[in-house]
């Protein structure tokens, strides 16, 4: 107080507020370091953008393909897939199969181990498939062991004797599975993450805690090392995997902004984006010129659902009008861009045994024939119907094309749209509680089966009100011939029913995946039907295997 | 004082109280099933997962449930990140958003003041109306437009930045600045606007008539009163920056709780959703409370009751 006004004014007040300042950054850093998580920066020969965090790593539990990727990079079933998506080997070396398809008897490895140093046996799949199938794991996947003998009854729990379920380890390198019916995919299922074996000692050692790092043990070729929540993911390669693979450390992160995707990897700290929805889609015209674009098609559709429960689509012919009405091309050239083939089926092609029906072509001079017969010349007097979509950004452009495109070509002026946030659309279409419902499907494994079995009657998936006695007679007698042939034409029948003769649903396209990586960078990535790529088959160019 | 702040402590806890609970209610109401997803779960198993998450019977025993397991501090698991506690989730991401936030608000502080200063001075002026076009900008620019342009700059074109993640210091700078932005906009007019006032008063008036230097007046008596507004403000707008943001998280692929606000509630995951809006709620009435005992120890005339 006593000082001077002139002495004061020579404290360099610049200067201080800049030692403050400093002083406060290099506490503020320090601290980050600290507790914020900071590891500076993990090396890693492999940098994957996942899209979004992935809601567990349980292989029994996984229902989404961004965790179903990750387990599927941690765990391995029997059989596994190359990068082709070819079923090869993977935990058991061989298998033989009984000549009426029923029974399988897998021959596990000798050098199969789990990622701390432990054989894997037999029990350990056995014991894994009592714990997936066990009413108390509440696993949503649990119905892809419904094919064994037993399985469903353990799995809904009227049965609760798992030793009736029909598979049986006689020894520690044998597994025998017997089916209730001859199922032509069952070596895709055994590839698939369901059926993956989990390490049970850890499970009962850490609880809830067992798949975090360091307790995760694995089977696959990569074991977890670090995993902070929508941070990164840190995979090394498991050291007693029965193959080398090629990267040793993969980084998965969890963007999920496309633009940020694209931005981290233009400036390389991304090597390679797996998902549609983690690239910008008003950048696919501009990118699809670029070497680093890849689009693969694969088993996937979108589709429109009829209620045929409610009036006017309880009309076979309206149901027609509607879908001779839509110019599929132009909601791909206009609204997916990605080179979406359109649709006729709702089995996407990719399966080479199976021979798709032709379904109806675009014909809007039919349709309005069609129409008129119904009752509604020109659209008039068409009640007031609601179409019900997703509200995210494809299904909203799709659904209000389809509502331009029938008010052009029928004169129907009458359809108003219903767009929902994604766990309420999901909650209304599966009470059924919509006239027109855009929806889509993405199969599980390389059979039209995973399509077809959806539209039985009362099916879980149908969600149309559709039924037909001979569509579900069809399927009963086709699961239950051994002949691989005679059964694809039961299959084929049963499409015709769905897309030409019945029609409770439209296939609109089928779906393409995009993919961005460096050829330079990466190989090892070819499309597939299931698009499953497993990123133990990747690997520099260089380091071609 | 002490008192005072006792009272309001505990007041607190019946605030919160009813926001949880509102929260948690209003999650189990609304349409659409945290477990639902394309495929249709057959019914045993989704009452099975609804029994292993406490979120089986009416909605009214799930509730008391929840608030019973809440007194004891226990957030309960998240249904979207299964295995994982809303402790747990919070215990990770909470440090995150506040160290961001904590230098995002305090670069916020050192633009904004000097600016709001620098503009009272030169009121009317050209540089005054230089600055306060700026803060216009700063405020009306939304950080979704601001937060892209700077990482095209910056990150994609010069190469100087990284355009996202979390690990190293570079990768904060262009998160820490998109967030104060505005914020330093608001400080900048705020200040500005409370030291002008202040610069008319007789005190000041006083002050110069006996001769004080023009720096002396404005550092040592005029912004020593400014400052008045900017802590009450402060204290909302800090609880609002540290509990992170949606959109700077997103972009800059940030692992902070600032995505769990929306994300939790389209994904109808109600302990999530209660366990954010209490770490909100707890923070803004944390903060308005330090604002006010602030106030009241800064500004005689004011007593907080």
């Amino acid at each position: 107080m006593n000082a001077s006004p002139a002495s004061r004014r020579r404290i360099p007040a610049a200067y201080i507020l800049a030692a403050w300042l400093a002083g406060i950054l290099a506490l503020a850093l320090a601290f980050f370091y600290f507790f914020g998580g900071w590891t500076l920066s993990e090396p890693a020969d492999l940098t994957i953008c996942n899209g979004d965090e992935p809601q567990t790593l349980d292989p029994a539990i996984i229902t989404g393909q961004l965790e179903g990727r990750l387990a599927l990079a941690l765990f391995e079933g029997l059989t596994t897939r190359n990068a082709k998506g070819d079923i090869v080997p993977g935990m058991a070396e061989s298998w033989q199969i009984s000549p009426d398809g029923l029974t399988y008897t897998f021959h596990l490895r000798s050098d199969a181990k789990w990622s701390n140093g432990m054989p894997l046996t037999a029990y350990d799949f056995l014991n894994s498939w009592e714990r997936t199938l066990n009413p108390a794991t509440a696993s949503q996947y649990a119905y892809q062991l419904y094919y064994l003998v037993n399985g469903e009854a353990y799995g809904t729990g009227k049965l609760k004797d798992f030793s009736q379920v029909g598979v049986k380890a006689p020894d520690a390198r044998t597994l025998i599975v017997t089916l209730t019916h001859p199922t032509a995919f069952f070596l895709e299922l055994t590839s698939f993450q369901t059926l993956c074996p989990v390490y049970l000692p850890g499970i009962e050692k850490y609880g809830n805690n067992w798949m975090k790092p360091p307790n995760l043990v694995s089977n696959g070729p990569y074991c977890l090392k670090v995993w902070r929540l929508n941070d990164y993911i840190l995979l090394e390669a498991n050291p007693y995997y029965w193959r080398k693979v090629a990267f040793q450390r993969i980084k998965v992160l969890p963007t999920s902004n496309a633009t940020t995707c694209l931005n981290l990897f233009s400036s390389g700290k991304l090597d390679l984006i797996l998902d549609k929805n983690s690239v910008p889609a008003s950048l696919v015209d501009k990118l699809r010129e670029k070497p680093y674009f890849h689009a693969n098609p694969f088993g996937g559709t979108a589709f429109v659902r009829y209620n045929v429960k409610r009036k006017p689509f309880d009309d076979l012919r309206v149901r027609k009008a509607l879908a001779l009405a839509i110019d599929k091309e132009d909601i791909v050239r206009k609204i997916t861009r990605a080179g979406e083939p359109v649709a006729e089926t709702l089995v996407p092609p990719g399966n080479k045994d199976y021979i798709p029906p032709l379904g109806p072509k675009y014909n809007p001079e039919e349709a309005r024939k069609l129409l008129a017969e119904a009752g509604y010349p020109g659209g008039k007097g068409f009640p007031n119907v609601q179409m019900l979509y997703a509200k995210r950004s494809t299904p909203e452009q799709v659904a209000i094309e389809l509502q331009a495109l029938w008010q052009q070509e029928l004169g129907i002026t009458s359809i108003t749209l219903r767009g929902q946030e994604w766990k309420v659309y999901l909650n209304t279409q599966s009470l059924i509680d919509f006239d027109l419902c855009l929806s889509a499907w993405v199969g599980d494994y390389n059979d039209p089966q995973t399509f077809l079995d959806m539209f039985v009657t009362d099916g879980g998936n149908n969600l149309t009100g559709w039924s037909n006695p001979t569509y579900d007679h069809l399927l009963d007698q086709s699961q239950a011939i051994p002949d691989p042939a005679q059964r694809m034409k039961l299959l084929q029948e049963m499409e015709t029913i769905l897309v030409d003769q019945d029609m409770p649903i439209v296939p609109l396209y089928y779906y393409v995946g995009i993919s961005l990586y460096r050829n330079e960078k990466v190989a090892g990535f070819e499309p597939n039907f299931v698009d499953d790529h497993r990123w133990g088959v990747l690997y520099p160019p260089e380091k071609k295997p | 004082m002490t008192t005072l702040i006792l009272r309001r402590l505990i007041l607190a806890i019946p605030t919160l109280f009813i926001v949880v609970s509102l929260t948690f209610l209003l999650m189990r109401w609304a349409p659409g099933n945290p477990f639902s997803n394309e495929r249709k779960i057959p019914p045993e198993i989704l009452a099975e997962l609804e029994k292993q998450y406490d979120l089986n019977g009416t909605v009214t025993s799930q509730y008391l449930r929840y608030m019973g397991k809440l007194v004891h501090g226990d957030l309960s698991i998240s249904t979207q990140y299964r295995n994982r506690t809303v402790n747990d989730i919070l215990a990770q991401a909470l440090p995150v958003s506040v160290l961001l936030g904590g230098l995002a608000y305090l670069l916020a502080l050192l633009i904004g003041i000097p600016l709001g200063a620098y503009a009272a001075v030169r009121q009317d002026q050209k540089a005054d109306r230089l600055a306060m076009l700026a803060a216009l900008l700063g405020l009306s620019v939304p950080s979704f437009v601001l937060a892209p342009l700077l990482v095209m700059l910056f990150g994609v074109k010069l190469h100087w930045l990284p355009v996202a993640g979390w690990g190293s210091p570079d990768q904060i700078i262009l998160p820490v600045f998109c967030l104060a932005i505005p914020f330093a906009a608001a400080i900048a007019r705020l200040t500005r606007g409370s030291l002008l006032d202040v610069l008319n008063l007789d005190f000041i008036r006083t002050a110069r008539a006996k001769g004080l230097p023009e720096d002396e007046v404005l550092y040592r008596h005029a912004l020593k009163i400014a400052i008045l507004p900017l802590i009450s403000y402060s204290g909302p707008a800090l609880a609002g920056i540290l509990t992170g943001s949606l959109v700077i998280e997103t972009l800059f692929d940030i692992p902070g709780i600032g995505r769990f606000f929306i994300n939790s509630v389209l994904n109808r995951d109600p302990m999530m959703s209660a366990g954010v809006v209490l770490v909100f709620s707890a923070f803004l009435l944390f903060m308005n409370l330090v604002s006010d005992v602030l106030i009241s120890l800064l500004d005689r005339r004011v007593k907080i009751e």
